[in-house]
């Protein structure tokens, strides 16, 4: 009896450890690549941020916190910062007001909408370095679009890529119209997915338009204009492809966003310590939107 | 045909508390074993321990004459079914059916002939190439069961199967599940909350409360014999009339609810133990009085609910704080406001302890209590 | 709805596509010009002929890094497929003791953004020797959070009970994984391929890092490269390099649009 309930014990302890065992084989590829490329790179960023680097990336002389003080003296990297923001301040308002209009006129039950569904998210299936090749052109000097336009109704002609007042404005025009689509595709779910049956009670009792607008759909849409608005900041934080095109960062410096920065200090300037202490920024500031996204947009966002 | 027996059965999930205390029971071979008792008695807790789908924390389970708590649940000869059905999406019909033979490679020659055969017993020919989503509920129901019997396996473990269908189809449901499992001879273990299928079904019940056996026997017993006021509340309906009484050993008579005096004969006064009883009557006892009946045993009750079923009659009035019901059958057309004159006989009420609710006495006068040899002459 | 408030619609709705769509269209159109044709800023072409297409393809191995790209796409997609759905699985049929904290590490790779990490992968593909490769281009992007987070939404959505009947049934973990899971949850996959497949053939910052010849070189730089040379004079054929690239995913995002947007909905929120 004794002999039996010992080995159940050890039937069950091997049971038991069955399902880690198991659950970890399968997690196993995903805990791998996870670790080589996204953990331990972001350790190994933080620690050369610590660091002068020599040409292949190692770390060669401790420097503490003089990369960061570097920073932040840095003229070119504080105007980076501002262009950043005021990318971010250009780019996300107006594209989610945007693309929630467009839900909103595509969300009704009308004939034909099937089409400019597809319209509307298109720019999603269209890639940053195409979009900016198309924009590049809208805003050529002599040729472009934008000029003739102004040249057509007798306005002055802008240079869109190239005045220092107009670059970052052109480059975030382009980036908003390159983002509408993805935040179209999930604002039209979120809509779809409100109780119609909210609407009809609405309608029972009188409310029109506007007021089943501000009334139903903006507080039953809000968990996913929560969520697009904080994808839309990290895209923005992110963008780097129509830098690289339309303007390199110039002119004057004046759309050299974070990303941009960082790829030109690594692997045009080849310091990997100073691109390293920007990357580290760069998580901050991410992480910072995303904690505060969470701890004050979570209470005032209606989840169903 | 096997066996399962439960040996002083517990489940614990937090190590302090029990959600299924101490189960012992024996349930035969090929018998009709029907688990029945409110929402989170633990009955469905059970069932998967038997399935091997829980484990098992104290006692021993066996099924045939193995000790099965630790078998996996595909090696205990068992098949299952599922309250919602568990039918795989993206499978056909015939998929579904033969899944678990496909599993167990039988070949596929045999495969196709049982299938066959079970669909044709359960009226599913046509269907065999539909999915499960293109069915009805009662369709899809039987595709489970067909599944279940199509393993051949001994034992049948049934979760609540007919709660989803609506209560025609379910009546139906009832009789063919209980003709296929006779037919077949399989041990069904069947788990419900519906005390109508478990009085309809089981060769034998088991109520469960709390985790804890109330009773185990043949369904009429149990209405005839409830052990306790729980089980005589849960099984009937309308449920048994339950008040508090006090014996008045004196003037050899219960006081119920303060304003109904029952008599009682001289001897059973003495040996009854206690003064404070717990005091029930099943509706169908409480019978309208008339010239006959005596005085004390007549008393006048206003109706506060009247409920005309057209074969019976369903009416409640207060006793105390308590409503009662009683069910007269055929048609009465009685008014909220009525005052009924309406009898109780001693012999008709069932007693219980008060403080340990064990039962004292049943009722005696059952009304068609015909023995069985009497229904065949 | 009243006639009035259609035509108000139907205006806006015309108004927004024509101008949401002019870019693509107007790149289509100009596509088809010849030099003078484009300074003289017209808008339809005078003939739709094909020689832009043809000296595009002239110009650049397109037709190599067209190859490329849907290569490498089709990598990334199926490697996620895979990698992100046992992850999933586990996460919703196989508990086991700190599973929330290992979800919880997963999670938290969403915060990490690609481009804080890129030094050091790129030199993690430098030391494995992967620059110029395909795998160098698709193996980081295997194992996404949001992929697997995706689908285990999905996969909640099984009834547990499926799992209950096929354990009685006598089949294997990996079994009911292939055999019922993976069946059962296709939009969901379709969804998850649709994006993995769109996202990496439309990636820029990584294929412009790891790759320096024309060997595995992905169309997104080459249009880059396309317009560096091209931009003076030669506009239409830099258009019609770009139609030749977005083609691919605007078909694929036409045909998944209405499955893409159920599936990436459900997966974004609770």
């Amino acid at each position: 009896m004794k002999g039996s309930s010992s080995l159940h014990a050890k039937q069950s302890i091997w049971k038991k450890s069955l399902n880690a065992r198991t659950a970890l084989l399968y997690l196993f590829p995903s805990i791998l690549l996870f670790s080589v490329f996204v953990f331990y790179p972001m350790f190994r960023t933080i620690y050369l941020s610590f660091f002068l680097t020599d040409q292949h990336g190692s770390a060669a002389l401790f420097v503490g916190l003089e990369n960061y003080a570097y920073l932040l003296e840095s003229q070119a990297f504080r105007n980076s910062i501002k262009a950043t923001v005021l990318f971010v301040l250009y780019t996300v308002p107006a594209g989610v007001i945007l693309a929630l209009f467009l839900a909103l006129i595509a969300n009704e039950k009308l004939k034909g909408i099937g089409f400019f569904r597809t319209i509307y998210s298109s720019s999603m299936g269209i890639s940053v370095a195409a979009s900016s090749v198309v924009w590049l052109f809208l805003f050529h000097p002599s040729v472009g679009m934008f000029n003739r336009l102004l040249t057509l109704v007798h306005l002055p002609e802008v240079q869109w890529l190239l005045d220092p007042d107009w670059a970052l404005l052109s480059v975030s025009i382009s980036t908003i119209w390159l983002n509408t689509g993805f935040s179209f595709l999930i604002l039209l779910g979120g809509l779809q997915n409100i109780d119609g049956y909210l609407y009809e009670s609405a309608k029972i009792d009188g409310a029109g338009y506007w007021y089943q607008l501000r009334r139903i759909t903006i507080p039953m849409l809000s968990p996913t204009l929560f969520f697009i608005i904080t994808i839309s900041l990290i895209n923005a934080f992110q963008s780097f492809g129509q830098i690289d095109i339309l303007t390199k960062g110039g002119p004057s410096q004046a759309t050299n966003l974070i990303v941009y920065s960082i790829y030109r200090e690594a692997f045009v300037n080849y310091q990997f310590g100073t691109a390293s202490a920007q990357a580290v920024f760069l998580f901050l500031c991410i992480l910072i939107v995303t904690i505060l996204q969470f701890k004050f947009g979570e209470r005032k966002v209606h989840y169903q | 045909m096997k066996r399962v027996e439960l040996m002083n059965v517990s489940k614990t999930y937090d190590k302090k508390t029990e959600v299924i205390s101490n189960i012992n029971v024996m349930i035969e071979p090929g018998e009709f074993f029907v688990l029945v008792g409110p929402s989170g008695c633990g009955k469905s807790t059970m069932l998967r321990m038997i399935a091997g789908l829980e484990e098992i924390t104290g006692g021993i389970l066996r099924i045939g004459e193995k000790e099965a708590n630790h078998l996996p649940p595909s090696k205990r000869d068992i098949s299952m079914v599922f309250q919602n059905y568990a039918l795989y999406p993206h499978l056909s019909v015939m998929e579904n059916i033969v899944f678990g033979l496909h599993v167990k490679k039988i070949p596929k020659l045999e495969r196709k002939t049982r299938c066959k055969d079970v669909a044709a017993m359960l009226g599913l020919s046509e269907y065999l190439n539909r999915k499960p989503r293109e069915l009805s509920g009662g369709q899809r129901q039987r595709v489970a069961l067909a599944r279940a019997i199509v393993n051949e396996a001994p034992i049948c473990l049934m979760d609540e199967p007919l709660s989803n269908l609506d209560a025609k189809l379910r009546a139906h449901m009832r009789s063919e599940i209980r003709q296929i499992q006779r037919r077949l001879g399989i041990t069904m273990i069947y788990v419900t909350h519906d005390q109508v299928e478990a009085m309809t079904m089981g060769d034998r019940i088991m109520i469960l409360h709390d985790g804890k056996i109330q009773q185990v026997g043949k369904p009429i017993d149990i209405y005839n014999h409830p052990a306790n006021p729980f089980v005589a509340t849960f099984i009937g309906s309308p449920p048994m009339n339950i008040a508090e009484g006090v014996m008045k050993r004196l003037q050899s008579e219960i006081l119920v609810g303060d304003e109904c005096e029952i008599k009682i004969p001289v001897e059973d006064s003495r040996l009854l133990q206690t003064e404070q009883v717990l005091v029930g009557i099943r509706p169908e006892h409480i019978k309208v009085a008339s010239k006959e009946t005596s005085h004390e045993n007549r008393m006048v009750v206003e109706a506060i609910n009247v409920e005309i079923l057209g074969n019976e009659t369903i009416f409640s009035f207060k006793i105390g704080s308590h409503e009662w019901m009683a069910k007269w059958n055929g048609q009465w057309h009685l008014h909220i406001g009525d005052q009924i004159p309406i009898q109780m006989d001693y012999e008709s009420l069932c007693l219980f302890d008060r403080k340990t609710n064990e039962r004292i006495k049943s009722a005696t006068d059952i009304e068609n209590n015909i023995l069985d040899k009497e229904v065949f002459l | 709805m009243s006639f009035p408030r259609k035509v108000v619609f139907y205006f806006l709705l015309l108004f927004s596509a024509f101008l949401l769509f002019f870019p693509v269209l107007y790149a289509f159109m100009i596509s088809f010009m010849t030099g003078g044709e484009i300074m003289q800023g017209k808008f339809f072409p005078q003939t739709f002929t094909l020689d832009n297409y043809f000296r595009v393809f002239e110009r650049l191995p397109l037709m190599k890094y067209l190859m490329n790209s849907f290569v490498v796409s089709t990598g990334v997609m199926m490697g996620q497929l895979i990698v992100c759905s046992m992850a999933a699985y586990v996460f919703v049929f196989i508990p086991f003791k700190g599973r929330d904290l290992v979800f919880f590490l997963f999670i938290s790779t969403m915060m990490i953004p690609w481009e804080a990490t890129m030094i050091p992968n790129f030199f993690t593909i430098q030391k494995l020797d992967w620059t110029n490769t395909y795998q160098g281009l698709t193996v980081p992007f295997f194992a996404l959070a949001f992929g697997t987070f995706l689908l285990r939404q999905h996969f909640k959505t099984i009834p547990k009970e499926l799992f209950e009947a096929s354990q009685i049934a006598g089949l294997s973990r990996f079994a009911f994984f292939w055999r019922v899971i993976l069946p059962v949850s296709k939009t969901s996959l379709v969804t998850l391929g649709a994006y993995g497949f769109l996202t990496t053939w439309n990636m820029y910052l990584w294929p412009l890092l790891v790759t320096n010849n024309d060997q595995v070189r992905t169309v997104q730089i080459g249009l880059k490269q396309l317009q560096s040379q091209e931009v003076a004079t030669e506009w239409g054929v830099v258009m019609a390099g770009v139609i030749v690239v977005i083609i691919p995913t605007l078909l694929l995002l036409f045909i998944g649009q209405k499955q893409l947007q159920k599936g990436l909905t459900q997966g974004a929120l609770k």
